[in-house]
């Protein structure tokens, strides 16, 4: 909430000529609050195949708002979507996100799956999705409590290429099967 | 140089500084208000957001939300009903219980007969009740006048999602293979510009599985399709070459009841086993009752930022009844512009400063039982137009015809009734 001198001069000018429109930028929960439609109340979502935003990474919210701004990466809607924000609001939006309680969904999720997952994370994700994928850093997102219809698509879209990773990722995630990604999916999505 | 702006603000006084300075922008007096009580009328897309987000955003102001009904339907997804793809409206119904009890918002349920804007009340078949604020979001009501004869039990329009949806969904079943629909779309603006469109996939799709035969006949009294054009076109090319017949700038202006027949500027006759006819629409009725409604005898003008009618001090108009720029006439419109109206005010109540609205719109429309498509909108305020305008880029259509907007579509009608019933 900074404000310009010369728009403090209008302001003041405001003072006097008192209809002169004016109002406080968005802020970041007015930009925030429109999200919510799709993403829920507050970025706890109740849909199986929209993603919460509730307590993600801010870091992670910030990278993926800009590769959906620049085409990146690949969106049905957030691509238009973030075309309309400046880097300034989501920035707003993302610390706003982070900051919200994340809620626990009830994913139906199969217990021999999870249990093989819990391998397969072991050997090929443990080292950037920390503690069962429940702690960000940096660039890495929360993916633990994902819903995990959202997660099945996602890693489609990594599988297929059309979601880019990085080097380091995709050495490492090369040997898995589709029996794997399901697995670790269903393992992602069992943790509350 | 730059500087905090509430220190700005201290500087100048603090309260009645942010009063003078922030407020100068609304319609209405610019003091703080005293008053802490906010009455909302109409549990649909825009009011039980508006009442929710008033609770969250500050829990001393006592809201009362006031709907005829004790549940809504909602009409998103409606058409997946008609189409088969739903079997019955039971997923889009939602009750208001919980809302009031996780946000201590005071339900009534009854009906709206009257405002009196100097009084600050409301009346209503329950009694009478005093606001500080009023939030109107009545939906829409039909202009039936514009079409003689019409009668909604024979030629259902059901545009409102209910006993009209089922009503429509049964004439179809019971029509005879080989059997005509007929379709009819009133000129735009009009309640989900898309949705008339959406609907005629749908029912295309409800006879192409279960009637072989027959046809729909589509009188669009507009002069073309008036959204997604090129994603319907292909889609209808796809699934249902052939079924259905598209006719633009086709004006209905009268039916015969007898004989299942509509006439077009009261001349051409066009018959059919099952006539849907979705009349002209104008805000809902309490807006008319109220003065609310503009020189264009339809809809309400409003200031862009608060939703605050220009022509009656202290009441709000959101969603379908109100003229919202460019913001489309939908649910989704409805449910934001709810969220701005709230944050300002209780920034009013509380002598805060405004904020600048900033919105959002997608509509999905089904093509298949699988395939989706979508269009979006980021919105803001044009401040020398004084006029919602969308933000260059955000407004768009899907590329094509997508099975995961499908999917997606479904977790989108499932977040935002949960928001709207908790
Ligand atoms: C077939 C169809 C498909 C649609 N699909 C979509 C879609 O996919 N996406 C989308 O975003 N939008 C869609 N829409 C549009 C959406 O339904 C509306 O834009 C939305 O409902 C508008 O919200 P509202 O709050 O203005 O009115 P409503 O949701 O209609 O709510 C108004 C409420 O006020 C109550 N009320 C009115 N007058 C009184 C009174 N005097 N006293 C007491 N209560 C009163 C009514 O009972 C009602 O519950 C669709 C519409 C249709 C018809
Ligand atoms: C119409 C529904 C819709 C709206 C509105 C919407 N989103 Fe999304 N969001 C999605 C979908 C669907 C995805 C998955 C990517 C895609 O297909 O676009 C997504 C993905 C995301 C992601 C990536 C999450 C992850 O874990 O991978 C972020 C971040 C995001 N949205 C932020 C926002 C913000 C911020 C807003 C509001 C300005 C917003 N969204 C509004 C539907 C929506
Ligand atoms: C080298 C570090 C690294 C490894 C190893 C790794 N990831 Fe990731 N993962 C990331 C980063 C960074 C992102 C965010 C990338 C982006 O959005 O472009 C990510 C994103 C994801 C997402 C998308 C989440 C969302 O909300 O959009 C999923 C799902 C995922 N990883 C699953 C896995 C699985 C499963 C494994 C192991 C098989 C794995 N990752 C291994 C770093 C890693």
């Amino acid at each position: 909430m900074r404000i310009k001198w010369s728009e403090m001069a209008l302001a003041l000018s405001a003072l006097v000529v008192s209809t002169v429109a004016y109002a406080m930028p968005p802020s970041a929960a007015m930009l925030s609050n429109a999200c919510a439609g799709c993403h829920g109340t507050h970025g706890a979502s109740a849909g199986p195949s929209m993603p919460s935003l509730a307590g993600q990474s801010k870091v992670f919210f910030i990278d993926a708002m800009k590769k959906f701004k620049s085409g990146e990466r690949p969106a049905t809607v957030m691509g238009r979507l973030a075309k309309g924000y400046s880097d300034e609001q989501i920035v707003a939006m993302a610390d706003f996100f982070a900051k919200q309680k994340p809620q626990a969904q009830n994913t139906a999720v199969d217990p021999v799956l999870v249990a093989k997952g819990k391998t397969v994370y072991d050997n090929a994700c443990k080292r950037c999705h920390l503690e069962n994928g429940k702690e960000f850093e940096e660039d890495t997102p929360i993916v633990a409590g994902q819903w995990l219809t959202y997660l099945q698509i996602q890693m489609n879209e990594f599988q297929s290429g059309a979601r880019k990773m990085s080097d380091k990722k995709a050495e490492k995630v090369k040997p898995l099967t589709d029996a794997d990604w399901e697995a670790v999916a269903h393992f992602y999505a069992s943790q509350k | 140089m730059t500087m905090e702006r509430r220190n700005f603000l201290k500087l100048l006084g603090a309260g009645a500084g942010a009063a003078t300075l922030g407020l100068a922008g609304c319609a209405s007096t610019s003091k703080p208000k005293g008053g802490r009580k906010v009455v909302v009328i109409g549990g649909g897309y825009g009011g039980t957001i508006a009442a929710k987000y008033i609770r969250m955003m500050d829990s001393t102001i006592e809201v009362t939300l006031i709907e005829r009904n004790d549940h809504y339907i909602s009409c998103p997804f409606s058409n997946l009903y008609l189409g088969g793809i739903l079997p019955d409206l039971s997923s889009l119904t939602i009750k208001y219980d919980k809302l009031a009890a996780n946000h201590g918002i005071k339900m009534v349920q009854a009906e709206v007969t009257g405002i009196n804007a100097a009084a600050h009340s409301v009346t209503t078949s329950k009694g009478v009740f005093n606001y500080d604020s009023l939030i109107v979001s009545p939906g829409i009501e039909f202009r039936t006048d514009e079409i003689k004869g019409y009668d909604a039990e024979i030629m259902p329009h059901a545009w409102k999602a209910g006993p009209q949806t089922v009503l429509l969904r049964k004439q179809l079943e019971a029509m005879k293979p080989g059997g005509t629909v007929v379709l009819s779309i009133p000129l735009a603006p009009f309640r989900c510009p898309p949705g008339p469109y959406e609907r005629t996939s749908m029912i295309a799709m409800y006879l192409k599985q279960n009637k072989p035969g027959s046809k729909i006949i589509v009188l669009d009294a507009n002069p073309d399709i008036v959204s997604k054009k090129g994603l319907f076109l292909k889609g209808w090319k796809k699934h249902y070459d052939g079924l259905i017949d598209y006719r633009p700038a086709k004006k209905v202006t009268e039916v015969d009841n007898k004989n299942m027949t509509v006439l077009i500027e009261g001349i051409e006759e066009v018959k059919g086993d099952v006539i849907n006819i979705i009349p002209p629409q104008k805000a809902g009725h309490i807006a008319h009752v109220a003065g609310l409604v503009g020189p264009d005898g339809k809809w309400c003008p409003v200031n862009p930022m608060t939703f605050e009618s220009t022509l009656k001090k202290d009441i709000h108009v959101i969603g379908d009844s109100s003229i919202a720029g460019a913001m489309p006439k939908s649910g989704y419109s409805a449910n934001s512009e709810a969220k701005v109206c709230a944050t300002n005010i209780v920034a009013r109540m509380n002598g805060r400063e405004l904020t600048e609205m900033s919105g959002v719109n997608t509509c999905y429309s089904f093509l298949s039982a699988k395939e989706a498509v979508s269009v979006t909108g980021v919105y803001t305020v044009d401040k020398e137009k004084n006029a919602i305008v969308p933000v260059a880029g955000s407004v768009g259509v899907s590329p094509d015809l997508s099975e995961l907007e499908a999917v997606y579509a479904q977790s989108w009608v499932k977040n935002i009734l949960t928001e709207m019933s908790s």
